[in-house]
């Protein structure tokens, strides 16, 4: 008997906190996968946000520190530019990183900080309940949009990756989904070229990750899904917006 | 010896060239703009990282970073910028992390103006961000001192895993002053940081977190913070004395301010009144063993730029036995000696 598929070194034996269906616990498993498979499980940092993965430490197995509500670009610079020989990573959630963090996002992808982001964008805030989050789509149902999102009053969903473009020392850009075998395979590549962006000391890196949120969204996870790609996916386009000149 | 002529400013950072910090993360702000300065011209040369953030709270956030990293680092600014850092204070102060904070105080409220002021005194020593925490402050009162402090500051941010802050004003910011840069007895020796977050190489992974959903935990990191603040509070209270022997009118004052007030207790003392000052040099902790032993006091004027922040802290010291008054003036305006003495008149500070 020989071992095909285990439990990646990168992951602890805790078990996920996350509601039934919730996609944190597949992108963790990407991530940690990488991480082994790049070997570079003892040389990297992750900056945990504020929201339901505010406890990375519990899930990953290497350092972790965790920062105030969307602070974690400005605590991950920090970090590199004290640590440069390290891999480090953000792990944010979309009212983290597209509210209240967008400035912090967007001046560490202005300065080509060499760190990689890792962006989850449900279309709501998580922990706090179902609020309205930047990415909300409009006529959405969130518990702040509790009349369908109206961009009269509340804004229009915006395209975080593509804001970013036109920026010097952003190294890597790209969009994935986490719905079906063949998308989170391709969201596994976007985030293995984000990680060897950094490692090649190519500059800034962020993968966009569209997700569900079963509970807040009222939906079981299967609807969720459904829904997810009938709404979100046809607003957010999938795909890499800024590549690097290799391929991983 | 080797002796300089130094704005504030720069003697910060000097002083933090010399106590071996190698990162600064900041924002422009008047009237502290020459620190940031300092730091983008200097650091090149000796192999540190400037970064001009893009706001007070991502400078402060790096610095988070930067300290959880196991560097030595700190960051400046002045009034309101300092309020924006606010946040970021807390989150150093909970997850233990050493840093050092210089505010070249401005007055405010709001925007305020841009000249000198002693206002932020209950920010910097009763909290000012959100939580039961403190940070050690130091109030110079000249630019030697504001070196020396800057110095000691970092060590002290090491030794007790603690924000320490450096309130100076825009008076100490912006003025020239000769500074010993030798010489000094402040110990800058790098001190270990086996906590730090350097990846999990040769040793078991860790954490630094600031959030804690089971209460006994939550409890159990304010015990130790409050433990570690009794010690801070036996070991580091700091004060001058000014013509205290004999005492009978006691001027109290910190920073730019004492200054001042040494020159109006000469004054008294020319009219034969028994008067003397008591300098904080720590404004948290407060320097209660200074009035500890005050049996000859039979007044007490707090004299402060600002609306008498000081002078509830004066009051707990003494228990309220002796009669705390205060001068003070806002907005920028300084105290004259002059106009101390008379107060000092008023008060009954007769000669004797």
């Amino acid at each position: 008997m020989s071992v095909i598929l285990k439990k990646p070194l990168s992951l602890t034996d805790k078990k996920f906190h996350y509601c039934p269906g919730c996609t944190h616990g597949v992108i963790h498993r990407l991530i940690a996968e990488i991480i082994d498979e790049y070997d570079i499980r003892e040389q990297t940092i992750g900056i945990a946000p504020v929201g339901c993965s505010v406890f990375l430490d519990w899930y990953f197995n290497f350092d972790i520190i965790q920062a105030a509500h969307g602070r974690a670009p400005a605590v991950a610079t920090g970090v590199k530019r004290v640590l440069t020989e390290n891999v480090v990573f953000t792990y944010q959630g979309d009212g983290d990183l597209a509210s209240i963090g967008i400035a912090e996002l967007i001046h560490a992808a202005a300065r080509g900080e060499n760190i990689t982001i890792v962006f989850i964008n449900n279309a709501c805030y998580g922990m706090t309940g179902g609020q309205m989050a930047p990415t909300t789509l409009e006529k959405q149902i969130t518990t702040t949009t509790p009349y369908g999102r109206d961009h009269k009053t509340s804004g229009s969903p915006f395209f975080v990756p593509e804001l970013l473009t036109n920026m010097h020392g952003v190294g890597f850009l790209s969009r994935r989904a986490i719905n079906n075998p063949k998308n989170i395979v391709r969201t596994k590549k976007s985030l293995k070229t984000a990680f060897k962006v950094q490692m090649e000391g190519l500059g800034f890196s962020l993968v966009e990750i569209l997700s569900i949120c079963p509970v807040n969204w009222g939906m079981d996870p299967q609807k969720s899904m459904q829904w997810l790609e009938d709404n979100i996916i046809p607003h957010y386009p999938l795909g890499d917006i800024k590549m690097p000149d290799f391929d991983v | 010896m080797s002796k300089k002529l130094l704005k504030g400013n720069e003697a910060i950072g000097e002083a933090a060239i010399k106590a071996n910090c190698r990162y600064y993360f900041g924002y422009p702000i008047t009237p502290q703009n020459e620190i940031p300065e300092f730091f983008a011209k200097e650091f090149p040369r000796v192999g540190g990282v400037f970064i001009q953030a893009e706001s007070e709270i991502a400078a402060i956030n790096m610095v988070y970073g930067a300290a959880a990293a196991g560097a030595r680092v700190m960051t400046s600014s002045s009034s309101p910028g300092i309020s924006l850092k606010m946040e970021g204070i807390s989150y150093i102060a909970a997850a233990e992390l050493p840093c050092v904070i210089a505010n070249i105080m401005r007055g405010g409220p709001g925007l305020g103006g841009i000249q000198p002021a002693q206002s932020d005194y209950f920010q910097a020593t009763k909290g000012g961000g959100h939580g039961d925490y403190r940070m050690i402050v130091f109030s110079p009162a000249s630019v030697q001192e504001l070196y020396n402090l800057t110095k000691k500051a970092f060590y002290l941010a090491d030794y007790y895993r603690i924000p320490v802050m450096i309130l100076g004003d825009g008076f100490l910011g912006q003025m020239m002053e000769s500074v010993e840069m030798d010489g000094q007895n402040d110990t800058c020796e790098p001190i270990p940081k086996p906590w730090a977050i350097t990846g999990c190489r040769g040793r078991e992974k860790q954490y630094i977190n600031t959030l804690y959903l089971v209460p006994e935990e939550l409890a159990e990191l304010n015990d130790r913070l409050q433990e570690k603040y009794r010690q801070i509070k036996n070991s580091e209270q700091a004060y001058e004395e000014y013509y205290m022997e004999d005492a009978d009118f006691v001027l109290v004052s910190f920073g730019i301010a004492a200054r001042i007030c040494k020159e109006a207790v000469d004054l008294a003392r020319d009219k034969g009144i028994r008067a003397g000052l008591i300098r904080p040099i720590t404004l948290w902790p407060f320097p209660e063993k200074a009035f500890a032993d005050l049996t000859r006091a039979k007044n007490i004027l707090n004299v402060e730029m600002n609306a008498g922040q000081m002078v509830e802290d004066v009051k707990l010291a003494v228990s309220c036995k002796i009669p705390v008054h205060f001068y003070g003036c806002t907005g920028g305006l300084l105290p004259s000696s002059k106009e101390i003495v008379n107060r000092i008149e008023m008060l009954g500070g007769t000669p004797k």
